[in-house]
């Protein structure tokens, strides 16, 4: 999903940096808060970030014949909610963007938008319609595989609207035909994913069951700043 | 289901994801990202930029790509096997 440097145009650029900017800085308010007001959340917010470094880094092949990368914001904004979760993923495509040629800071704007905003905010509402009624193995699996997939989803979306304004092209066409790059690459991967971070879903519900207290309270509303 | 079933299931699920893909799949395994971008210049789209920090002399060398991913992985990898770690140890306390 990382878009490179100089695939969007640089208006496109500024949109998706004003799309990010209000998530991303509730999200340090937020992340400034829990911090100060729950220094013992500091290892599991670790936890989270770790989760997006370790899952992202993983180039994996598909069954499409092309390779592609898990997200790992599952378990982020599912703890800590979407602005959080923008943070964290900021933090990791800086660091690819920087030192991984990987994305790239023109495209910075719109790689949140994806991987840490609209596509966790997707797995957050299934997340809280699933955990009423199945295991934390099962909601989380849903939780983070549709996350991953919604990503991809949006990055399809960002590309069709670029190559439309720029080079007046029909978006539904561009928009399948990105869809068909990105998403089918990604439902395996998306269902891995899935499978890994239900697995530590699980394992948390048995060994730390304190911790989805924090998912309790984590609002669905990405502007909430209550910890 | 038992957790330990679960794992050996789920990690099986995947080993036989990733196997069957390897064994099944005549692939070169190229990355997504840079297909979209193919896609994209097949829409007449030209990239403005290619990259930029390389002309302003930030350029790192390709072969640190691959230890800069690994170091990436291993940043994650340690932070959750020092959160499991911990969990494990105050457990047994």
């Amino acid at each position: 999903m990382h878009i490179m440097e100089g695939f969007l145009d640089p208006m496109w650029c500024a949109v998706w940096f004003v799309v990010m900017a209000p998530f991303f800085i509730v999200g340090v308010i937020k992340l400034r808060k829990i911090l100060r007001d729950h220094p013992e959340q500091k290892m599991t917010v670790a936890l989270a970030g770790a989760f997006i470094f370790l899952l992202s880094s993983l180039k994996l092949p598909s069954v499409t014949g092309s390779s592609s990368h898990p997200t790992g914001t599952g378990i982020a904004v599912v703890l800590y909610g979407v602005g959080v979760c923008s943070v964290l993923a900021t933090i990791v495509l800086v660091f690819q963007a920087l030192l991984l040629a990987h994305g790239g800071f023109t495209t910075l704007g719109a790689n949140c938008v994806s991987m840490g905003i609209i596509g966790p905010l997707c797995g957050l509402i299934l997340w809280k319609i699933c955990s009423k009624a199945a295991g934390p193995f099962i909601s989380m699996f849903i939780a983070a595989a549709i996350a991953d997939l919604m990503t991809y989803v949006v990055t399809a979306i960002q590309m069709a609207l670029n190559v439309m304004t720029v080079t007046g092209a029909d978006f539904g066409s561009a928009f399948v035909d990105f869809l068909s790059v990105y998403a089918v690459t990604q439902i395996p991967l998306a269902i891995v994913e899935g499978i890994v971070l239900g697995m530590f879903a699980q394992y948390l519900s048995t060994s730390r069951p304190d911790i989805f207290d924090i998912a309790d309270t984590n609002k669905l509303n990405p502007f909430s700043t209550e910890v | 289901m038992d957790n330990k079933v679960l794992y050996i299931v789920g990690f099986a699920i995947i080993a036989i994801l990733f196997v069957g893909t390897l064994l099944m799949v005549n692939g070169e395994f190229g990355g997504s990202d840079d297909a979209g971008g193919e896609v994209a210049e097949d829409y007449g789209y030209e990239p403005w930029t290619d990259n930029w920090m390389a002309d302003i002399g930030f350029e790192l060398p390709g072969e640190t790509e691959s230890f800069l991913f690994a170091v990436q992985a291993a940043i994650g990898a340690i932070i959750i096997g020092y959160f499991i770690g911990t969990n494990a140890a105050s457990k047994k306390e």
